[in-house]
């Protein structure tokens, strides 16, 4: 994981969403990415509660890293991320129950979600705010973007619809193995060796 | 025998048909990437299985004893239920490293960076969720489940190291070596695990 430039704030941003794009690029945040991308309506609320998380976590271990001892600095990334965490899992329950039922223990699940250790670790716990804040930024738009491209096929596929409107024709016969688990796999491996196969081709 | 025949159908629903990497996408990560050899997938799993039996027993035990105490409702403590549950899990993550070292030198050498990382790996927080989520209301299925739990982790990520032990010699194209093909190896292997899914109502 490279470090961002202190002084490269748009090339920070940049970073998150291809270069090191967590999903994409460095494989972090498996279990959310193919859990909860059955259809885009999930996914994309998984991906506004990892921002918030990834962002106030960033916060807070960026303004409390000089304070940090090197033996409890993962106790501590874990305590802040757990209490953000509970703070976004009570508002999605409060605003959109039936989308809280559907998700599951996802949302708490995000306290051990590797990209948001893997950024405190790897960015906030050694740069200043303002250069953490566009990290969490840039890694969480990364991390929807690839949500969203996954979960907008396997629900085209699975359903025929995106964000449950029809797209497909009448005629399509929707491959209900798309939206289990088989779907998700294949889908991720396949996108993945397509995202191979255009860089090896550039480089 | 009635009581012990649900306990058993309770590890065999979660060893195989509930199985938290193929069906419910926890541990992806040290399935992924400790998957290479078959020997290290071995050890983690054990070590997976360790830390989820006493980690889902110890979170079930405070989750009915403390969190879910009628006496203790006024004071709405079941706020901090994830706060708690990822304490005690890193908490238990330490104990055994302490252990180990200290009376199984050898065992805790080849650990290695396994240990620590468990206090990461998703199925051991999940499985202590979805023991609040399943209404377990007993002490002893609460053990069998986390246990069992445990169990399925390493069926599955053994099985994982053996096909790709095979898969290195494999003619694989060259866009998708590497992780796309474990991908989609592990989504044929839930394919395979889906025809459990009848076995237990």
């Amino acid at each position: 994981m490279a470090e961002p430039n202190q002084g490269n704030l748009g090339n920070t941003f940049i970073a998150g969403l291809w270069r090191e794009n967590p999903v994409f690029r460095l494989l972090l945040g498996m279990c959310p990415t193919l859990a909860v991308t059955g259809a885009v309506k999930p996914a994309l609320t998984m991906s506004i509660c990892v921002m918030f998380v990834l962002t106030c976590s960033n916060i807070v271990v960026s303004l409390m890293r000089n304070l940090l001892k090197p033996h409890l600095r993962i106790l501590m990334f874990t305590l802040t991320i757990a209490t953000f965490v509970t703070i976004a899992d009570l508002a999605v329950k409060a605003f959109a129950p039936e989308m809280s039922t559907t998700l599951g223990p996802y949302i708490p699940l995000i306290i051990v979600n590797c990209i948001i250790i893997g950024r405190a670790e790897a960015c906030a716990s050694k740069n200043n705010l303002i250069t953490s804040i566009t990290d969490a930024l840039g890694m969480s738009l990364g991390f929807t973007i690839a949500l969203c491209i996954l979960a907008s096929v396997r629900e085209l596929l699975a359903a025929g619809t995106i964000f449950d409107i029809a797209v497909m024709p009448d005629k399509f016969v929707p491959l209900a193995a798309m939206s289990m688990p088989v779907g998700a796999f294949i889908t991720l491996g396949l996108i993945l060796g397509l995202i191979n196969a255009i860089t090896k081709k550039r480089a | 025998m009635d009581y012990v025949q649900t306990l058993i159908m309770a590890f065999i629903s979660v060893v195989l048909v509930n199985n938290l990497v193929l069906t419910k996408f926890l541990g992806i990560c040290p399935y992924l990437g400790v998957s290479g050899r078959l020997d290290m997938a071995f050890g983690m799993g054990m070590a997976v299985t360790f830390v989820v039996t006493l980690a889902g027993t110890l979170t079930w035990l405070i989750d009915h004893l403390i969190l879910m105490n009628p006496a203790l409702e006024a004071y709405g403590l079941d706020v901090t239920r994830y706060v708690c549950f990822i304490l005690v899990i890193a908490g238990a993550v330490q104990l055994v490293e302490m252990y180990l070292r200290k009376f199984f030198p050898t065992l805790y050498e080849s650990f290695g960076i396994f240990l620590p990382l468990i206090t990461t790996n998703c199925a051991i927080l999940g499985l202590c969720l979805f023991l609040n989520l399943w209404d377990i209301h007993n002490f002893a299925q609460a053990v069998v489940l986390s246990f069992g739990a445990g169990i399925g982790f390493t069926i599955a990520i053994c099985i994982m190291a053996g096909i790709r032990e095979n898969l290195n010699m494999a003619d694989v194209p060259k866009c998708l070596r590497g992780a796309p093909i474990t991908l989609i190896t592990a989504g044929l292997l839930t394919l395979a695990f889906m025809g459990f899914a009848g076995m237990i109502k």
